[in-house]
């Protein structure tokens, strides 16, 4: 009996452990208690800084546009998490002093989860970071973010190449500019291999396949690649795909791809399968380091470059954002022109088609509320002089063509994607897979084209089976 | 440690949160145990089972048919498709299908075969219990760090060059010049990833059904012995018939923990190279490519197998319970 009476008592208590924790679990994911903490530390600096007097102060004179908000508060809602952060209220904190707008930073893992549901519930942030085109499409669909403030678009008709603006409208209707950027057309190498064997940096597509070739006479194999990604292994490979497909057709030919009025299997597609065939797959240039073709499927994207710096492989077509990953295959591996990793510009194939074509990527500031102090911060945040402020700080690069390249520390893989970013006249396209519906581009073009590598499967199957998966409406 | 001030007020709601709900188990409970007579049976029981009952439909019913009705409608939830959803699993996603069912089958039973051979192996042995432990201690890894050091055993290089995974380096010392790349080698592959799992599953296996064979009763053995029975016919008419409740427990646990098998396709292959698994594909569909139908009527093909497993998992746990 009484041990009966104890195991009921257990269950009892188990059970309210159990229901306890469920509510506990439920009741922890608001931050608003942080934001509030922050509002009311500002409002007490805005005290002081009213004392000061309302006129431009001294150094405020270039936030004059921006002026006649003092007081007011604007929430920013993102995906950037420290340290990045960090960075960011650096950044624009002289604006805040100058303006008297408090800018209230929230950054969220879940953020694309959040954000329709907030917006939703009638909680908008004033303003959001949004990762990709897509995801705004999606929200000007559901009625959140309000057109841009006239001095964004003077800003970005100014400052940015043509296709950013284009990114940020939807239905002809411009709603946000660019914020950061990153530049996917560079091909990584190890200058001081390439000095040791008197190779020189390629500036035509002819000249880097040649190159290939005298590296396979050298007995290097010339290219490495990994595709293999976790839960998103593929996605290297639609890289190339895209830098391709943009360097044969040029960006109109493109845009057709992205939105399914020029088909998967097509005779252009086909063809571009065909080059990257002739490059990625072919057995005398990969896959330096790691052994035959099909170990592009198996190598993790990050492992990729590692045997440039051991001498086996010649070059890796990869992102900007490699050069941090340098240091992890060599203790104090350096990245510069002489160092011993550094990247070149991946050639155009034909200037008449598309002149110096630009693969990147990179998020945009969307509004979502009518306000002046908003309207201010999203200029604000579309001017070169945020962009420089910014870019000053390191590790970040903008498309801001009002950004001085010495922003960028000299000869650092900043200064040259910015390079190349920031020029009017060339071709950028966004990466073509964030822009099409996730069960292509984040769906069968990967793992199709992971099995193109892996197995072998047949180019027009794979693209018929990508084709396949593009959802009907 | 500003970090740590700052996170004090949530972990203060968290408290406060805790608080008020116990205060209200405290006041139901109260005010339940001041019934008398021909209520406070009823009362007692909805007190009792109430909340209970009610975070159960909140966290498992209403989810579950929240689920099925998802499964009728297309990828953004809106308009109602029938059974395309189902349609589509069973025409473009057989590969899928047969690999779940491969390892509906294969990985229990070699799981089970290979604990129940260990458990009669180090029955009785000296030291028993430092073998088992460490055969057990796979069981506190989880799959994914099992995935990731299985993933450096099968680890593929140029056989030309200095070998990284230990099992090519093993075959190439028995003599094979040219190993495959493993987790490519279609369909062995998928055998290699139900290793991860066997590795894992058959500590388990082998501390159930040793405790199982202990239990035995020795007048029971020693009868059989007198009757002639040794070796195999020991084996094969005494303590197998003595333990089948335990075996089909023991099968149909680890046949469910397959069922949902998720971490270690994820972590090895993504579902790529011929191995995808339906929890895999489900999660690939709902999360990843944000197709909600597709995604729910997977969870449901998943769920419409678990069903009659739990069921016969229940009804045997039940016999067992009897018997005692």
């Amino acid at each position: 009996m009484t041990a009966l009476k104890r195991r009921r008592g257990a269950a009892v208590l188990a059970g309210g452990v159990a229901a306890v924790m469920l509510l506990a679990a439920c009741s922890s994911d608001s931050s608003t208690e942080d934001s509030a903490t922050e509002d009311t530390a500002s409002a007490s600096e805005e005290e002081t800084m009213t004392d000061e007097g309302t006129d431009v102060a001294a150094g405020c004179e270039a936030y004059a546009p921006y002026m006649g908000n003092e007081g007011a508060s604007v929430s920013i809602f993102t995906s950037i998490l420290p340290p990045e952060q960090g960075l960011f209220e650096q950044s624009w904190s002289e604006f805040e002093s100058c303006t008297g707008i408090d800018i209230v930073y929230e950054g969220s893992d879940q953020f694309e989860a959040q954000l329709p549901t907030r917006i939703a519930g009638g909680n908008a942030p004033d303003i959001a970071f949004i990762p990709q085109p897509g995801l705004l499409a999606k929200l000007v669909a559901d009625g959140g973010p309000v057109p841009a403030s006239e001095g964004t678009v003077a800003n970005v008709d100014q400052y940015w190449n043509a296709a950013w603006k284009s990114y940020g409208t939807v239905d002809g209707t411009f709603y946000a500019a660019p914020l950061g950027s990153n530049m996917k057309s560079f091909v990584w190498y190890s200058p001081k291999t390439f000095a040791a064997n008197g190779y020189t940096v390629p500036t035509t597509w002819d000249e880097l396949w040649a190159l290939s070739d005298q590296m396979v006479a050298d007995g290097v194999k010339p290219w490495c690649g990994g595709i293999e990604s976790g839960g998103a292994t593929g996605w290297a490979a639609t890289d190339w795909l895209e830098q391709i497909m943009l360097r044969m057709y040029g960006g109109e030919v493109y845009d057709k791809w992205v939105n399914h009025e020029i088909l998967f299997d097509s005779p252009e597609v086909t063809a571009a399968m065909d080059v990257l065939a002739g490059w990625m797959k072919n057995p005398d240039y990969v896959n330096g380091g790691f052994g035959n073709v099909q170990t592009i499927a198996t190598t993790a994207f990050q492992d990729a470059g590692g045997p440039i710096l051991a001498g086996e492989c010649g070059m890796l077509q990869q992102a900007s954002f490699y050069a941090n990953f340098w240091g992890n295959f060599q203790e104090g591996a350096t990245v510069g022109v002489d160092g011993d990793a550094y990247a070149f510009y991946l050639p155009a194939m034909d200037d008449a088609v598309a002149p110096q074509p630009v693969v990147g990527g990179g998020e945009f500031v969307a509004a979502f509320a009518d306000r002046p102090e908003v309207a201010a911060v999203q200029t604000y945040l579309a001017s070169p002089e945020f962009a420089t402020s910014k870019a000053s700080l390191g590790t970040w690069v903008s498309a801001n063509s009002g950004v001085p390249l010495d922003t960028y520390a000299e000869g650092s893989i900043d200064q040259l994607s910015a390079q190349y970013l920031t020029d009017l006249t060339g071709t950028f396209r966004f990466d073509a897979s964030d822009l099409m519906p996730a069960a292509v581009g984040a769906g069968a073009e990967w793992t199709e084209m992971t099995a193109w590598f892996a197995e072998d499967k047949p180019t027009a199957e794979v693209l018929k089976a990508i084709d396949a998966a593009w959802p009907a409406s | 440690m500003e970090e740590v001030l700052n996170g004090l007020p949530k972990l203060g709601s968290a408290a406060t949160a805790i608080g008020l709900f116990l205060a209200v188990l405290l006041i139901l409970f109260f005010i339940g145990a001041r019934f008398r007579g021909r209520l406070q049976g009823p009362v007692a029981i909805l007190v009792f089972l109430g909340p209970a009952l009610i975070l159960v439909t909140m966290g498992l019913i209403v989810p579950a048919f929240r689920t099925i009705y998802g499964s009728t409608l297309d990828a953004n939830q809106e308009e109602f498709v029938g059974l395309d959803n189902y349609a589509w699993i069973f025409d473009t996603q057989q590969g899928v299908l047969v690999n779940t069912i491969l390892w509906i089958v294969i990985a229990p039973i070699a799981s089970t075969a290979l604990g129940l051979t260990l458990a009669l192996l180090l029955d009785r042995m000296r030291r028993e219990s430092v073998a088992k432990s460490l055969i057990f201690m796979p069981m506190a890894i989880s799959f994914v760090g099992a995935s990731i050091i299985w993933g450096l055993m099968y680890e593929y290089r140029d056989p030309a060059k200095e070998q990284v995974g230990l099992l090519s380096q093993v075959v190439m010392w028995l003599g094979v010049d040219d190993p495959p790349n493993w987790i490519l080698w279609q369909p062995f592959n998928n055998y290699l990833l139900m290793v991860i799992m066997v590795w894992i599953q058959v500590g388990f296996a082998m501390v159930v059904l040793s405790a199982a064979i202990k239990n035995i009763p020795a007048d029971v053995v020693e009868a059989a012995e007198l009757d002639g029975a040794v070796g195999w016919k020991l084996f094969s008419r005494v303590t197998i018939p003595m333990i089948r409740a335990t075996l089909i427990v023991v099968l149909t646990t680890i046949m469910i923990a397959v069922l949902k098998i998720f971490d270690i396709v994820r972590t090895m292959t993504n579902g790529n190279f011929g191995t995808q698994v339906v929890a895999n594909e489900m999660y690939a569909q709902s999360f990843v490519q944000f197709n909600q139908g597709h995604g729910n009527a997977l969870a449901v093909v998943l769920f419409i197998g678990v069903v009659p497993l739990i069921i016969y998992n229940v009804v045997q746990l039940r016999k067992e319970r009897a018997i005692r």
